[in-house]
């Protein structure tokens, strides 16, 4: 066949949807209705701690429809990792804002008007993940002698480090319709829930066992979904339980859609961390030894914690090398509604820490933060703290030196300190700064994930080119774009002539879930190998002519290892991702000193990706991450009061505006991962670990000492030196 | 209930005439009375902006304004602009658009602020406009270029 076509990666074609959101012509899940639709309500706990003792429905029950625990025909568990948390709460409260009832009518305000009334036996909650009593999980990483790293020592820095909640934002909240049967086939049995989320067979999992039906008889399809971030990894498994149910037992199909109140109120948040080090260091500036402390606030049930807690530890040293390393964390319970997935995964976390005590590190020995980073990046062919040896495709000191001139760091850190002047009381105006922070994010599944996992994806021929079967969920991240982008090039077809086909489970593979940065390079790999073998099958054959004489053709394939990846769980040593993307941000902050109010005022990334098949999303990606991550650096504080969420609403948890975002200046760098899709390694979650870090230390050269964030007027206040 | 009068408008350049309450949040006529879910509900409470539709050419939060205050004025939605709209294609040239959610509300947003804004009033003019995707630059971009 004709291969003369113009290729698509590394160009900006046109989003696939691209024509349907700027029309409003893209439907959302609150865009759908079915006949016959009623509506659900969602009845809460209102104590963190404690057991039911009593429900009442009060006033005319006359069309409402209440279910409850007993009306689950399975397993009352939302099914994830360890099964703990019921859908609808039986007698055991764990925190506030756990679902006990839910209340089905075809008019809302008669549902928004109704009222039940729990008693409740309640008692002392825990919010100290310090000394819970109950711990999700621990991971222990040691590479090295410990006590050999620190007698190497000439210096030992400590310090203490502190990240708060940060809630997802995604502008469309969590929202799932479910309709009774096969709602596309028409068959009765079984459950169909459409919905906004990021994997429909965590969706699809949840469902058979809470309802107890096998796999055929449940069938779920993603809308288009206005945004995620992680907020729609795990939690639409518990909204689409809950329609179901609903579904099931009034036998018509439920619109379940969260106010933002609620939304904010009961799903998943990034998970609070508190993290200590103790490292030895040469005169020179040589990492001796790194010894690390972490806890994770996980909330009222395990979710994901396990993993998240696991992506932070192997990121928690830094992309630096040392040959001591101890590493030590664990996730623990609270009574708060549970935490969860939220781009970059307990990395944000660590690495905000890491990047904090580096800084401190530096001025202790008086050498620039420049120097000690270069002293101590990791090389291809160093071991990381699981002992992994890094490849070619490693680039901490070329995203280093690239920000570094840039933004001509070195002059312009003389020049601010110059221009602050020395400290004294009284001073009015702005005191200025700038930091840097260094970081990396692993790319897919940790360890042996992505081999549990075994990842399908699947291409059938079409007339023209080709479709794209997968479970991998577009969320304005571009992954419709992006796969057709991969699949044209490795078929040999226009971009143009590539569809991709609804995350539909009745219709795709279970490609896996879309998180973790694997979208691209994990399942786009897939998809181009896929194509590859298309390609050879098709010969010299149009795909027109292929379909006439052979009739139909899909091509499905598995994940394959890439040889030489070596994962040892139980020790939490090895290859821990296929590869890491690399990236340094530096921003510059004004510190008003009479309201302390900071405000960014340039922010640079540099970001190393392997290959950049949309350079224009990956762009965005940066930009949209990096804005995500100021926000967490100075604006998004959750507070939490007797374990409720007490800033609920937009008005009071502050997201960045246009106007609180600064221009912002991007260059991606490219170092091809021998093993992804044109050399592509992962883009989503790395954008998020530098700013925090960053700000924080742009704040100690303006001359205030911060170690937790949000870095509010108030904190900084407290940490004017 | 008493009896609920008319609320009439032009929508998108038609005379609608609406058996609507006052009350009714604009966002919900539109959605539900007119059939037009292409503008969004992102928080309900007149901060994130998603909800933007121009009355009488202003940028407003339908989500606050009551069908009432819509009687007699000129009401324009996403859907109004057509597809072929010179923000509209510069949105999906220039990755103005990513998640959607917040798009056809931007986009308004825009039309509003005239051709060739400067860089800072189209900071100020979207500052009620929240993107969790962007970090704004795209939409700048996308704004810029078209």
């Amino acid at each position: 066949m004709a291969s003369r076509v113009r290729k698509a990666v590394g160009r900006n074609v046109l989003r696939k949807e691209g024509h349907d959101k700027v029309t409003g012509a893209a439907r959302y899940i609150d865009d759908l209705t079915f006949p016959g639709l009623l509506h659900a309500r969602t009845i809460r706990s209102t104590i963190p701690a404690g057991e039911i003792a009593r429900v009442r429905f009060k006033g005319d029950r006359g069309g409402f429809t209440l279910v409850d625990h007993h009306d689950i025909p399975g397993r009352n568990i939302v099914a994830l990792i360890d099964d703990d948390q019921p859908c609808l709460a039986e007698r055991t409260i764990r925190h506030a804002a756990e679902p006990i009832l839910l209340l089905v009518h075809d008019d809302r305000e008669k549902l928004l008007a109704a009222e039940v009334q729990i008693d409740y036996r309640p008692s002392t909650p825990n919010y100290d993940p310090e000394t819970s009593a109950v711990t999700f999980k621990t991971i222990a990483i040691d590479k090295g002698d410990l006590d050999a790293g620190f007698a190497a020592a000439d210096v030992i820095v400590e310090g203490e480090y502190r990240t708060g909640h940060q809630e997802q934002l995604y502008i469309e909240t969590n929202g799932v319709i479910a309709v009774p049967g096969d709602s596309v086939t028409g068959a009765d049995r079984g459950i169909t829930v459409y919905g906004s989320m990021q994997c429909p067979y965590y969706v699809h999992r949840a469902l058979m066992i809470l309802l107890g039906l096998p796999a055929e008889k449940v069938r779920v399809i993603q809308t288009e979904t206005g945004g995620g971030f992680g907020g729609k990894e795990e939690y639409p498994s518990i909204i689409a339980g809950h329609a179901a149910l609903a579904a099931l037992k009034t036998g018509r199909p439920v619109k379940l859609v969260y106010d933002r109140v609620e939304d904010m109120l009961a799903t998943t948040k990034r998970h609070p961390s508190i993290v200590r080090h103790r490292t030895g260091v040469t005169k020179d500036g040589r990492l001796t030894a790194v010894d690390i402390d972490a806890v994770f606030d996980g909330g009222a049930y395990a979710t994901l914690s396990a993993v998240v807690l696991s992506r932070g530890m192997i990121h928690a040293a830094g992309p630096y090398r040392c040959d001591h390393i101890r590493i030590r964390g664990r996730a623990t319970m609270t009574n708060t509604p549970p935490n969860g997935a939220f781009r970059g995964f307990g990395a944000p976390q660590t690495q905000f820490a890491a990047e904090v005590h580096m800084d401190r590190i530096a001025e202790r020995l008086g050498l620039d933060p420049v120097r000690i980073r270069e002293i101590n990046a990791l090389r291809p062919g160093d071991t990381t703290a699981t002992g992994q040896r890094l490849g070619k495709d490693s680039s901490a000191l070329q995203v280093l030196r690239e920000a570094v001139k840039r933004t001509e760091f070195k002059k312009r850190r003389r020049a601010l300190a110059r221009a602050n002047g020395p400290a004294e009381a009284g001073r009015h105006g702005a005191a200025k700064g700038i930091g840097l922070s260094l970081f990396f994010h692993g790319s897919g599944f940790t360890g042996a994930g992505e081999v549990k996992l075994a990842a399908k994806a699947s291409l059938a021929l079409t007339d023209r080119g080709a479709r794209i079967h997968v479970a991998s969920t577009e969320i304005g991240q571009g992954t419709r774009t992006m796969l057709a982008q991969i699949v044209a090039d490795a078929l040999g077809v226009k971009y143009d002539d590539v569809d991709v086909n609804a995350a539909d489970t009745g219709e795709v593979p279970d490609s896996g879930p879309t998180v973790a940065s694997r979208t691209c390079m994990i399942v786009g790999r897939i998809l181009e190998r896929c194509a590859e073998e298309m390609r050879a099958r098709l010969g010299r054959l149009t795909p027109r002519q292929y379909l006439r004489t052979f009739g139909p053709l899909v091509i499905t394939k598995q994940y394959e290892r890439p040889a030489g990846m070596v994962w040892d769980d139980t020790l939490y040593r090895g290859d821990a991702y296929g590869s890491y993307g690399w990236g340094c941000d530096v921003v510059e902050v004004d510190v008003d000193r009479d309201t302390f109010e900071v405000r960014p005022t340039a922010f640079t990334s540099v970001h190393e990706i392997g290959k950049a098949i949309h350079p224009a999303f990956a762009v965005g990606q940066i930009e949209g991450g990096s804005a995500q991550g100021l926000g967490y650096a100075l604006l998004e504080e959750v507070v939490m009061r007797d374990g409720r969420m007490a800033n609920a609403t937009l008005t009071n948890y502050i997201i960045p505006t246009s106007l609180d975002t600064p221009p912002m200046t991007i260059v991606l760098l490219e170092n091809p991962y021998p093993h992804g899709p044109s050399g592509a390694k992962g883009v989503g979650e790395m954008p998020i670990d530098g700013p925090a870090p960053a700000v924080v230390n742009a704040l100690r050269h303006a001359g205030f000492d911060l170690r937790e964030i949000p870095a509010t007027p108030e904190r900084v206040m407290v940490a004017s030196k | 209930m008493t009896s609920v009068p008319f609320v009439s408008f032009v929508l998108n350049g038609r005379r609608k005439k609406l058996a609507v309450h006052p009350m009714k949040r604009l966002l919900d006529v539109l959605r539900e009375d007119c059939g037009l879910t292409g503008t969004k509900e992102g928080c309900g409470e007149g901060e994130c902006g998603a909800c933007t539709v121009l009355l009488d050419g202003t940028p407003v939060n339908s989500c606050l304004v009551p069908a009432a205050h819509a009687d007699g004025a000129r009401v324009t939605t996403i859907e109004g602009l057509g597809g072929r709209h010179r923000l509209q294609r510069a949105f999906v040239e220039h990755g103005g658009a990513q998640c959607g959610i917040c798009t056809p509300g931007m986009i308004l947003a825009a039309v509003a602020l005239g051709p060739r804004p400067s860089l800072q009033t189209i900071k100020v003019g979207l500052a009620g406009n929240l993107c969790r995707c962007t970090g704004y630059s795209a939409i700048y971009r996308s704004i810029r270029n078209a």
